[in-house]
């Protein structure tokens, strides 16, 4: 029975946006701090640190979830993807972040990561959401700057581009 | 703020769990999903010595029905249960009721009976088993025992968990033949703690009605076949008799008014949706 001990370190083994990564954590250390501190996948943002403000929003499994609600020691052997996986190479955005982009849907851009997570994750498995559903997922994330209108505008501009991309490929 | 330090157990049985929870006693604290309780242990409200991980037991992450109950093991996702198939047909309260529970990426880590061992005041899950008439199982070293809803809430973030134990899983009564169910909930926000939240059973005789926000447990209720003045005056009975506080959110004189409004619409709701 592994009990890991406060005061030391341990291994923790996962796979964050495809690869397979290591580091040492204490068990009181949070997700979005062994990213950011440990890892340098300084993409996620921390806000609040109570799962409030959706800031720190990255995909365990596929699904959106807390990086500050996540302690480091759970998360071995998960498949974790943070916003740095979302662009396809070096210098192109993803169709979802070219939306943000021309549909102004960020300011200061400190919620931006977390809203991407969660809408890349809804919109890969639901490419026919309705406006009312993404501002349902969107009520997970604390916006101070657009007032939310061209996030929705963002997202509902990525899902027709996602529709035209599904049909010239069927 | 960062959790305080403390050790941490991966089991590979549940016999080690009950035998920590033996060892360390209040000193240990079972980490689930973690969406209610890493919040806390950020803001260091809770100073556990040694967090029990029990999501790598396989076994209790299991929904099944038995015996004209749904058992939903220790291990499952709020999000799981969301999606589990026959949640609309055998649990038609809980299908309306899952989709208030905090947001899309707090159900996907935070489990059922987590939120029934939090027991928030507000909180939907305690709710909806207390309006149902469901029981908790719990597990320590020496015994199991089952505790009816009524019996499990016992004020703010209290429950009958004794020390030494563990929530093993929770159990929803199947919904009846002819049986109406309603959930009604007034927040800031969308996703925030309820101001006031409703829940409501009807089998045509009598309607059954819970609320949560108001006093420090969700209480239940069961209102005569009766409608107009005579409901009315039953609810305002209701409304009076649950302790309402001002706070940052609502007055108590808000609250009680919703108990009367929200509390109407819910009991009306489920008569009339009776199949």
């Amino acid at each position: 029975m592994p009990q890991l001990t406060a005061r030391n370190r341990h291994r923790v083994a996962f796979r964050l946006n495809g690869r397979q990564v290591e580091a040492l954590a204490e068990n009181r250390m949070l997700l979005s701090d062994l990213l950011r501190h440990e890892l340098g996948a300084t993409g996620t943002h921390v806000g609040c640190e109570h799962g409030v403000c959706g800031a720190c929003t990255i995909q365990v499994d596929g699904a959106p979830a807390r990086a500050c609600l996540i302690l480091a020691a759970q998360i071995d052997g998960a498949d974790v993807r943070t916003v740095e996986a979302l662009a396809p190479q070096p210098g192109r955005l993803s169709v979802l972040q070219a939306a943000f982009r021309e549909k102004h849907g960020l300011q200061c851009g400190f919620c931006t990561p977390g809203i991407l997570m969660t809408l890349d994750a809804f919109l890969t498995t639901r490419p026919d959401a309705s406006e009312a559903e993404i501002r349902e997922h969107l009520s997970g994330h604390l916006c101070r700057c657009t007032g939310y209108a061209t996030i929705v505008a963002a997202a509902l501009a990525a899902v027709e581009e996602l529709r035209k991309e599904q049909k010239e490929n069927a | 703020m960062k959790p305080p330090a403390f050790d941490f157990l991966r089991p590979d049985t549940q016999e080690e769990v009950l035998e920590t929870l033996h060892r360390a006693g209040s000193d240990a604290r079972i980490i689930a999903g973690g969406q209610s309780l890493v919040p806390m242990l950020n803001m260091r409200l809770a100073r556990p010595g040694v967090l029990i991980d029990i999501m790598p037991l396989h076994a209790l992450r299991a929904i099944r029905e038995e015996r004209g109950e749904v058992i939903v093991g220790a291990g499952v996702r709020q999000a799981e249960f969301e999606a589990w198939p026959q949640l609309a047909e055998k649990l038609p309260l809980l299908s309306q009721a899952i989709g208030w529970i905090g947001h899309v990426q707090t159900r996907a880590r935070g489990t059922v009976c987590g939120s029934i061992a939090h027991a928030d005041p507000s909180a939907e899950l305690p709710l909806s088993l207390i309006a149902l008439g469901g029981s908790v199982r719990l597990a320590s070293r020496r015994r199991r025992r089952t505790v009816p809803a009524a019996e499990f809430f016992l004020g703010m973030m209290s429950t009958a968990i004794a020390e030494g134990e563990m929530i093993e899983a929770v159990a929803f009564p199947v919904a009846g033949r002819g049986t109406g169910h309603a959930f009604r909930e007034i927040g800031r926000r969308h996703g925030d703690f309820a101001i006031v939240a409703c829940a409501a059973v009807s089998d045509g005789q009598t309607t059954r009605l819970a609320v949560a926000g108001v006093d420090d447990h969700p209480r239940r209720f069961d209102l005569p076949q009766e409608d107009g003045g005579a409901l009315d005056d039953a609810l305002n009975d209701i409304a009076w008799s649950l302790n309402a506080r001002d706070d940052l959110h609502a007055s108590a004189r808000y609250r009680r008014e919703l108990v009367r409004r929200l509390g109407r619409e819910t009991v009306m709701e489920a008569r009339s949706c009776r199949s």
